[in-house]
Formats: C-alpha cells, sequence, structure tokens
C-alpha cells in the first residue's frame, strides 16, 4: 500500500504538467454543465410525490381552483378604507390585478358580488360599482354592508375597517422561474404605483406566489453573497495558516473546481433544479474540500521544514495522508448522502452535491494539488513549527488533567442530553425568512392588521351527486364551519354554508329570518343555478363547487400559530368530524399551511433511519480502517456526543426548532468524524505500531495533525457560520447548528477523547502484539 | 358611443348593399378589402345565411369534465324564435332536466345587442318566476366552461370586427380555407377581451372560436363540428366542444333533435309560457 503511493507519488510529481491539465480539464467539463442550472421557486418541491399532505393539496387543487394566491393590502395611516378615494383605490387595485399574468380571479370588496332582492328580481352586483358617486356617508355605509358578509368580513376588511386587501387567485405554471418573476414584476409594479401616489397609505403584497418568489430570491441571495464570503474566509485561514501565497491559491482552485464541477454534474449535468437549501452547496463544498487540501499541504510544508526536498515532500505527504484523506471523504459523502432518507427533496439535492463535492474534492486533492505544488514555488515558514509547539502544550494539559476532564466533560454532556427532550417542531414558512425579505414583512404586517397567511382547506363530500343542495349536507357543513368560529386559532371561515344562507335570505325579498340554510333540497339548487347564472366571469362558484356538486371547499385562515398548535387544531377537527359527520364529509386537510406543519415530523421519522444508517456505515468504515474494533467503539463517543451536546446547548435558547433540524446530524456526523479519524490514525500508529505508552501516543497525535485538526475544524465552523448569514433561515440554522457541533467535536476530540484513550488503554495494559497489525491499514 | 354609431352606420350601408352583391351568389361572396369592413361581411354573410329560420327545438346535453377526469352531465331543452327586429336578438327558452335537483327550472332570455339581455327563470320548487338582474352574465352555464353567451345566439351588433387573414380550416375540415377574424365585444360588462374566429369560406359557419380574457390572454378555445344541414339551408353545429387552457377543464355540448317549423310563437316565449314549460 505504502509503496503503491509512493510510487503514485512520485508519478503525479513527474507527469504534473500532464496531470494539471488533465484534472482542470475533466472538472471543468463536469462543471460546464453549470449553464444549464436552474431555479426552482415551488414550495411543493420540498414534498415528495408519496407526501400524503402533497397528495391531499393537489387533489383540492384539481378539483376546485388553484390554490396560488397574490395579496395586496392597505391600510391607510389615519382613518378608514370606506372613503369615496380609498374605496376607489380598492377598485383600481382590482382592476389592475385582473391584469396579472396567469391570473383567474381578482377578489375585493368592491368586486364583492352583492345580491339583493326587490319584488320577483334577483338583483346581483358589485358592492361597490362606482366609487366617485358615492357620498361619504354611503361609502361609510359600505363598511357595515361587508362586515355583516361573512365570506369577507375579516378577510377583504378588517373588524375596524382599517384595513383592506384585494386577493388574486392565479393558475401558475408549475414551478417556472419565469412565469413567477414575470407575476412578481407586475404585482410589484402595481405596489410601486400605489405607495408612490398615495403616501398616507401603507400598501404590501404577500400570497403564495410571493412565496414562492422569495424562495428563488433566497436562493439567488445565498449564491451572490455567501459564496463569495466563504471564499474570503479560504483565502485568509489557508494564507495564515501556510503563509505560502501558493499554496493558498492552489488550494483555492482545487475548491473552487470542487465546487463548480459538483454543482455543474448534479445541477446541470443531471438537472436537478437548485432551490434554497441546495443553494447552501457550493459553500458547504467549499468548507469540506479545504480540510483536505490542508491536511496535504500542512503535511508537506512540515516535511519540507524538515528538510526533505519539495517533490520529496509532496511523495511522503501523499503517503502519510492518502489513507486519511480518502476515509474522511468517503465518510464525508455518506453523511451528506444519507439525506436522501429526508423526505424533502431540497435536502436530498443538497446531500447528494455535497456528497458528489466531497468525492471530487478528494479526487484532486491528490492529483490536482500535488501536481500544483509541484510547479508552484513553495516555502516552508516556521509558524508551523509554533502551531507545532503550542499543540504539544495542550498534549500535557489534557494528559495531566485526564480525570477531572474525563468526569467533566461526562457531565456537562449528560447534562446536555436531558434538555433534549424540550424540543418541539415548529414550521411556520413564513418565518423561513428573516427581516430583510420583503416577503416576511409584508406577511407579518397582514397578520397583524388583517388576515393571516396560513389557510387550511377541507373538501367535505355530500356522498351524492348534486348533494350540496341537501338540506342536512349543508347544515352539516353550517355546524363544521360554527365549530371552527369557536376555536382560538382561526381567524376566517369561508364556507359554502354561508353562500347558500345568503342566497336563500335575497330570494325571500332579503327577509333577515331566511338567513339560513334553505330546508328544501329543490328549492336550494334551483336557487343555485340562478344564482350561478347571475355572477360575471371570474367571480364564480366553481372554486369552491366540484364540478358534479356533490362536495364543496371549507377554508380556514389561521391566526399566527406555531405548527404544534396548528397540529392540535387539525387533530380536534378530525375527531369533530369523526364524532358528528357522516362517513362521506370526512377529509383530510390540505394546504400550504398543512404541508409544513407536518415536514418536521415526517423529516424526523426519515431521518431517524437515515442518520442511523449513516452512522451505522461511517463507524464501519472507521473500525475497517483502524483495523481495530476496541478503537472503533470508542470512536462512537467522539462520533455521537457532538450532536447530543449542541442541541442541548441550542436548548438553552429555544426550544422551538425547524425541519431543517433533522438534517443537522446526518451533515454533522460526517464532518465530525473526520477528526476522529486523523487523531485515533495517529493515536494506532504511536501506540500499537510504535508500542507507546497511552500518554506518549496522545503527545503523538496531537503534535502530529493538532494543528490540521483546528484550523481544518476553524474552516469548517466558519464555513458553516457563514450560511447563518443567510436570509433563508432554514440554511442560517442549519449552519449555526452544523458549526456548533463541529467546535463541540473538537473540544471533544482535544478534551475528552485523549482522556478517555488513556483511561481505557491503562486499564487494558496488554497491547495487542505489533504483528496483528503489521499489514498497513490505509488509516495511515 | 361613436363606435356604435359608425357600426351602425356600417351595418345599415351594408344590409343595402348586401342582398345585391351576396344573394346572387351563394359560393362567392364579395368582401370589403378593409379589414374592418371585410371582418364585418363576413360576420354578416354569417348572420344572412341563417335569416329566416323562423324557429327551432333541440335538446342539449353537457359533459363536464374537471382536470382530475371527473365527469358530470347537464341536460336541457331549448327552443328558439328568431327575433324580425334587427335591433334585438333572438328569444330562447331553456328547459332544465338535468340535474335532478333543477328538472324543470326554465330560463327565459330576450338578447339584447348592447345591453344586459332580459332574462327570467321559473322555480318550480317555490312556483315563482323570478327575473334575473345583472349586468354581467359571463360567469360559466350550469358550473360549465361555457358561459351563456358562447353559446347563444351571435348578434352581428355585439361585436366590432377585423378580418386577419385567410388560412386551412381546423381539423376535421382541414382541406377547406377558413377566415380567420378578430371580434371585439362592444358591450362593456362582457368577460371577455377578443374571440378569434375561424369561419368555413365555403359555407360561413363557425369551425373555431378562442376566446380571450380581460388581460388579453388566450382563456378557452370552441371547437364546433358535425354540422348538419337543415331545410337545406340551416347549418347547425351538434358538437361544441369547449377547452379552458387554462384550468384544463373542459365541457362538451352536444345538441340533438333540431327540428324547425315549430309554428312557434312570441305567447310561448313570455313569462306565463315560462311556469308552464316543464
Amino acid at each position: 500500500m505504502n509503496d503503491w503511493v509512493v510510487a503514485y507519488g512520485k508519478a503525479i510529481v513527474k507527469f504534473r504538467w500532464l496531470v494539471v491539465l488533465a484534472s482542470v480539464a475533466g472538472v471543468l467539463y463536469l462543471a460546464s454543465g453549470g449553464r444549464f442550472i436552474e431555479f426552482s421557486n415551488d414550495y411543493r418541491y420540498f414534498f415528495t410525490d408519496q407526501n400524503p399532505n402533497l397528495q391531499a393539496f393537489e387533489r383540492l387543487e384539481r378539483t376546485y381552483t388553484s390554490p396560488d394566491t397574490l395579496l395586496w393590502v392597505l391600510k391607510p395611516d389615519e382613518g378608514k378604507v370606506t372613503t369615496p378615494e380609498r374605496l376607489a383605490i380598492v377598485k383600481e387595485i382590482t382592476e389592475r390585478a385582473w391584469q396579472t399574468p396567469f391570473s383567474t380571479r381578482v377578489d375585493s370588496l368592491t368586486n364583492y358580488q352583492y345580491t339583493s332582492a326587490e319584488n320577483d328580481d334577483l338583483t346581483v352586483r358589485d358592492l361597490v360599482e362606482d366609487p366617485a358617486s358615492l357620498s361619504a356617508a354611503e361609502a361609510d355605509a359600505i363598511g357595515a354592508i361587508a362586515l355583516a358578509e361573512p365570506v369577507i368580513a375579516n378577510r377583504l376588511i378588517s373588524e375596524d375597517e382599517t384595513t383592506t386587501a384585494i386577493a388574486a387567485t392565479l393558475k401558475m405554471p408549475r414551478d417556472d422561474q419565469q412565469a413567477t418573476a414575470e407575476v412578481m414584476a407586475h404585482a410589484r409594479a402595481l405596489l410601486a404605483d400605489m405607495r408612490a401616489a398615495h403616501p398616507d397609505i401603507r400598501f404590501e403584497l404577500t400570497g403564495s406566489v410571493a412565496l414562492s418568489n422569495s424562495f428563488a430570491e433566497a436562493a439567488q441571495r445565498d449564491l451572490a453573497t455567501l459564496t463569495p464570503a466563504m471564499y474570503l474566509v479560504l483565502a485568509l485561514t489557508v494564507f495564515f495558516l501556510t503563509r505560502s501565497i501558493p499554496g493558498t491559491i492552489a488550494t483555492i482552485l482545487v475548491v473552487t473546481l470542487s465546487a463548480a464541477a459538483a454543482m455543474g454534474l448534479v445541477m446541470g449535468w443531471a438537472g436537478v433544479k437548485l432551490t434554497p437549501p441546495s443553494s447552501g452547496a457550493p459553500t458547504i463544498i467549499l468548507t469540506i474540500a479545504v480540510a483536505d487540501s490542508i491536511h496535504i499541504l500542512v503535511t508537506m510544508l512540515i516535511e519540507m521544514r524538515r528538510g526533505l526536498s519539495k517533490h520529496d515532500a509532496i511523495v511522503e505527504s501523499l503517503r502519510v495522508n492518502w489513507g486519511p484523506v480518502f476515509l474522511t471523504s468517503v465518510t464525508t459523502a455518506i453523511g451528506f448522502a444519507s439525506l436522501n432518507f429526508s423526505d424533502a427533496p431540497p435536502f436530498r439535492d443538497l446531500g447528494n452535491t455535497a456528497a458528489v463535492g466531497a468525492l471530487i474534492a478528494w479526487f484532486l486533492s491528490v492529483t490536482l494539488l500535488p501536481a500544483l505544488a509541484a510547479i508552484l514555488p513553495m516555502k516552508a515558514k516556521d509558524t508551523l513549527v509554533r502551531q507545532s509547539e503550542f499543540m504539544g502544550r495542550i498534549a500535557e494539559v489534557v494528559i495531566a488533567n485526564r480525570r477531572v476532564l474525563l468526569v467533566g466533560m461526562i457531565v456537562v454532556i449528560a447534562g446536555l442530553a436531558t434538555l433534549l427532550p424540550r424540543f418541539t417542531f415548529n414550521d411556520r414558512f413564513v418565518t423561513y425568512f428573516d427581516e430583510r425579505m420583503e416577503f416576511r414583512v409584508a406577511s407579518d404586517w397582514a397578520a397583524d392588521n388583517l388576515t393571516g397567511i396560513y389557510q387550511i382547506s377541507y373538501s367535505l363530500g355530500s356522498g351524492e351527486t348534486g348533494g350540496v343542495s341537501n338540506p342536512e349536507y349543508v347544515a352539516k357543513v353550517e355546524d363544521f364551519a360554527n365549530w371552527f368560529r369557536t376555536q382560538p386559532e382561526v381567524v376566517h371561515v369561508s364556507t359554502f354554508s354561508d353562500v347558500m344562507k345568503r342566497i336563500n335570505k335575497s330570494m325571500h325579498g332579503d327577509d333577515e329570518s331566511y338567513y339560513r340554510v334553505p330546508d328544501d333540497r329543490e328549492m336550494a339548487a334551483q336557487f343555485l343555478l340562478l344564482y350561478e347564472m347571475s355572477l360575471p366571469y371570474g367571480l364564480d362558484l366553481n372554486d369552491q363547487i366540484n364540478v358534479d356538486k356533490s362536495a364543496t371547499k371549507l377554508t380556514l385562515t389561521l391566526t399566527d400559530i406555531s405548527t404544534v398548535e396548528m397540529q392540535g387544531l387539525i387533530d380536534r377537527a378530525d375527531r369533530w368530524l369523526k364524532t358528528n359527520a357522516p362517513e362521506h364529509m370526512y377529509s383530510y386537510p390540505a394546504g400550504q399551511a398543512v404541508m409544513f406543519a407536518f415536514i418536521g415530523r415526517n423529516n424526523f421519522n426519515a431521518m431517524t433511519t437515515g442518520t442511523a444508517i449513516a452512522l451505522v456505515l461511517i463507524s464501519a468504515c472507521l473500525m475497517l480502517a483502524l483495523r481495530n474494533l476496541r478503537l472503533g467503539i470508542v470512536s462512537l463517543i467522539p462520533n455521537l456526543t457532538p450532536p447530543i451536546a449542541a442541541f442541548g446547548i441550542l436548548a438553552l435558547f429555544t426550544t422551538e426548532v425547524g425541519f431543517w433540524s433533522t438534517f443537522v446530524i446526518a451533515t454533522a456526523l460526517g464532518l465530525i468524524v473526520d477528526a476522529t479519524v486523523h487523531f485515533l490514525s495517529k493515536y494506532r500508529r504511536a501506540s500499537i505500531e510504535q508500542g507507546k505508552s497511552p500518554e506518549d501516543s496522545v503527545r503523538y497525535a496531537f503534535s502530529t495533525v493538532g494543528t490540521a485538526l483546528w484550523v481544518s475544524t476553524f474552516v469548517l465552523i466558519v464555513g458553516f457560520a457563514i450560511l447563518a448569514l443567510s436570509p433563508f433561515k432554514v440554511n442560517a440554522m442549519l449552519g449555526i447548528m452544523v458549526a456548533l457541533t463541529v467546535a463541540v467535536a473538537l473540544i471533544i476530540d482535544f478534551l475528552l477523547l485523549p482522556a478517555l484513550l488513556i483511561t481505557v488503554d491503562r486499564r487494558k495494559k496488554i497491547a495487542p502484539p505489533a504483528d496483528v497489525v503489521a499489514s498497513a491499514s490505509p488509516a495511515e | 358611443m361613436h363606435i356604435r354609431d359608425s357600426l351602425k352606420l356600417v351595418t345599415a350601408v351594408t344590409a343595402l348593399l348586401l342582398p345585391l352583391s351576396a344573394s346572387a351568389s351563394a359560393e362567392a361572396v364579395a368582401l370589403p378589402d378593409d379589414p374592418a369592413a371585410k371582418g364585418l361581411a363576413i360576420a354578416e354573410e354569417t348572420d344572412r345565411r341563417n335569416q329566416g329560420f323562423g324557429d327551432t327545438k333541440a335538446t342539449m346535453k353537457m359533459i363536464l369534465e374537471n382536470a382530475y377526469g371527473e365527469t358530470s352531465e347537464r341536460a336541457l331543452r331549448s327552443m328558439t324564435l328568431e327575433n324580425p327586429n334587427p335591433e334585438e336578438g333572438d328569444w330562447t327558452l331553456n328547459v332544465f332536466d338535468k340535474p335532478r335537483d333543477v328538472d324543470g327550472t326554465a330560463l327565459l332570455t330576450y338578447a339584447k345587442i348592447l345591453d344586459p339581455d332580459d332574462q327570467w327563470m321559473y322555480l318550480p320548487a317555490v312556483k315563482r318566476v323570478k327575473r334575473i338582474s345583472s349586468v354581467n352574465k359571463s360567469g360559466p352555464f350550469m358550473g360549465s366552461e361555457f358561459a351563456f353567451e358562447d353559446f347563444s345566439s351571435t348578434e352581428v351588433g355585439k361585436y366590432s370586427y377585423k378580418w386577419l387573414r385567410d388560412e386551412l380550416c381546423p381539423e376535421p375540415v382541414a382541406e377547406r380555407t377558413c377566415h380567420v377574424t378578430e371580434r371585439y365585444p362592444l358591450y362593456e360588462h362582457s368577460g371577455y377581451t377578443r374571440q378569434v374566429v375561424w369561419t368555413d369560406t365555403t359555407d360561413y359557419q363557425g369551425r373555431k372560436v378562442e376566446y380571450y380574457d380581460r388581460k388579453g390572454e388566450l382563456l378557452k378555445t370552441l371547437t364546433l363540428t358535425d354540422y348538419k344541414l337543415y331545410e337545406s339551408k340551416f347549418w347547425r353545429a351538434h358538437d361544441l366542444f369547449m377547452a379552458n387552457v387554462v384550468t384544463g377543464k373542459s365541457t362538451r355540448l352536444t345538441w340533438e333533435e333540431y327540428s324547425f317549423g315549430n309554428g312557434l310563437t312570441q305567447n310561448d316565449f313570455s313569462t306565463n309560457a315560462l311556469q308552464r314549460a316543464r
């Protein structure tokens, strides 16, 4: 093995120009797939096709109308919206909203189809036809009329009549970035015009299309800001460590090509669409790729410092690092690949891209990097040695205080572990974006002043064709709606029963006592037919009644509640339906809010399996590489405890986590294992091959890999911490937690692992004979 | 209003000229060169060929299909009386048979040119006639993809026109040539901004209509097939297929049992007749 690597190293040095050209050409070919990269802005992409919540959502969409919306919300600085001038603004926005590409329906205070009766006439007209012709008193009266209509009260107009919304329904082509951009451009132009023309009124824009757009914008923002920031940090770190400009350049080249090739291969050639989570991939690849380069460069420079020629140092560095660098790349790739168990495809993409990146980085680190090092002028500086001495001092401190450290660390980790059961999932998708995103600000403000963005719909079946006119059915729908209205989480209920009651009243000369469900089925059906004949284009009932009139849609708008509370509401509603309604009325709730309400739970279940499998595979790799079961078992402790401790630390600050948390362990596992591998392989070499005492073996491990470990960990921490700058909180929190886990892992590797090794090996002083491990292991 | 006045003038002038030019030969219709006048002339030729039909009776069936493939059926009987007054449209009376809950419900329509149609509906469940007072009735007819105006009588004066081009007709008469004309609703509450009509040059019957919504984008496509000739001069399409290109929903409307010369009179189209219509 060693001979083979030495021969390989010599060949790389000899054919250095050819290696550089061939590897760069190959990698550039992969990277050239980058020209095919497309962004995805479809929030549905966060769910697999098998996801029952997505299926319910799509069933609802195909049965009724598209659920995509845009909501312009306006509130004057002072006074009510029900003045002739302000109603004119609402009407103007309504008209212009109709011009939005892909719009199929616009609902507002002015075009609400108001029914009234006069003798035997049924009049159906816009609630406000000509705002300019209204007197102040007439305009004011509109508010009272609107608030008496449960269909629009608290949805299109607030209780205090100060806030109103114009809602557009859109039929967006599925996952078409261009279409979303076009719609948003129109919607924002309208918003900007209104803001400029009416400085005394606040206008905001929200809705599901704005949500989709925010996903795409967050992804683009991440790529535009985080990746350059990462480069800067990398360049500075590598330079301060090696004090070598050529070394820094070579490293930057290797990591850039790794990230570009991985993105080009997965996102370009394989055609995977880029989403906010996967847009974190380049940053992550840069981070993990640099670790490989650092190990090889640092060893090479140390060897040169010891007097070897540059080319000999390169060969020696490859010999020493071949095994560990390969092993850490494989374990990192396994960790990321386990994200494929996720129920959220964007994280599968992130995992696959990062896994491919890790492997490409390994390949370039043993081809391009040494070849470049052989070409570029390199000099070793003193700093490296000083750092090595510093590591030696740490080793002495750890050895001297090992009992205190062992007990202390275990107590702290156990203490942190007890905090874990406190966590609950909360995935309110509005809070995925921080206040730098327009969507977050607008949605929060709209929720405070008028209506929430979280909606849940039920398709309630009547069990028979035309059954929506069955009085029993409508009465049951009304009971369900009324039950929801008593629930504290519900702001608004949109139900067909209200439409039916309203028609019944108008068909009976606007007699208030007829504001109830019609008691005769034929009568109800005929009233409904008459009413539908009176409605204009785009304001029909097809969005809430299915084609054979056997089911209607009931839609709830919720307050700004946590997903746990939302699950609670859904569970209670489920029980209500099962207890009070006939079986054919039972329905599964659907909506974006519902999908995200269960995203945490679904991914937790999926990722528990994924993480367990990754752990088994990674541990197996480790044991195989170390050729030692005992060390393999010991390695579980520094590999498993860091995520526990990191989440324990998080629990001190918050007990709510998003679905991102289910990906932290799998992502971090492949990274923290690296440090363990490097430390243990050096310890093993000293302890087993050279027969040193546990203390001396620890000293050896610290002095040989200590520096490289803390530097590569530092790069990992900074790299993932940079994700914290993302306006997309899922990326930010994933970054923070992986950074924290990696940091905790280094502390455990430096403080707990040596203490543990000394304690275990002291007790079991019968060291295995050297010949058992005489065959060189790949982990050296 | 200027458009209306000038249109009336154009209509009047062409009405005078038409019998001279067009009646001579049904096949070769002399059309003006100006696209607007040519478009109008094509519509008038279509209208002229339907003049004098008197009255018709027919049954209609609609099959609604949503994007999910679920279907639902509607059925009604229809009577039409030609209105000799060119200032107004024809009179129709529809009696609903399906769905069962609206069986016997009847709808009486006096079509207008530029004003909202007069419409009354008889509701057997309450034994009352109700007048529908709404300026905009472009919503779906019985939940289908058809608006009432899409299949009810087309009056020439409802639109202004522009001839676009001549090209091969759509299937299944792809070997013939069609006039492609754009027409713009003059009624301010129409649900459409424009329609594009393919008119067969051989018989001046519509083969296809595209409906554009108020943002000017294609909303629905209507294909008219299965034409049959009655009284050796009146063509009637028996299969009208409306596809909503936005929602993926569609409706197939089929006419059956057409009969002409039933001796219907205005008395059969009164609100009193509406109550007896069942």
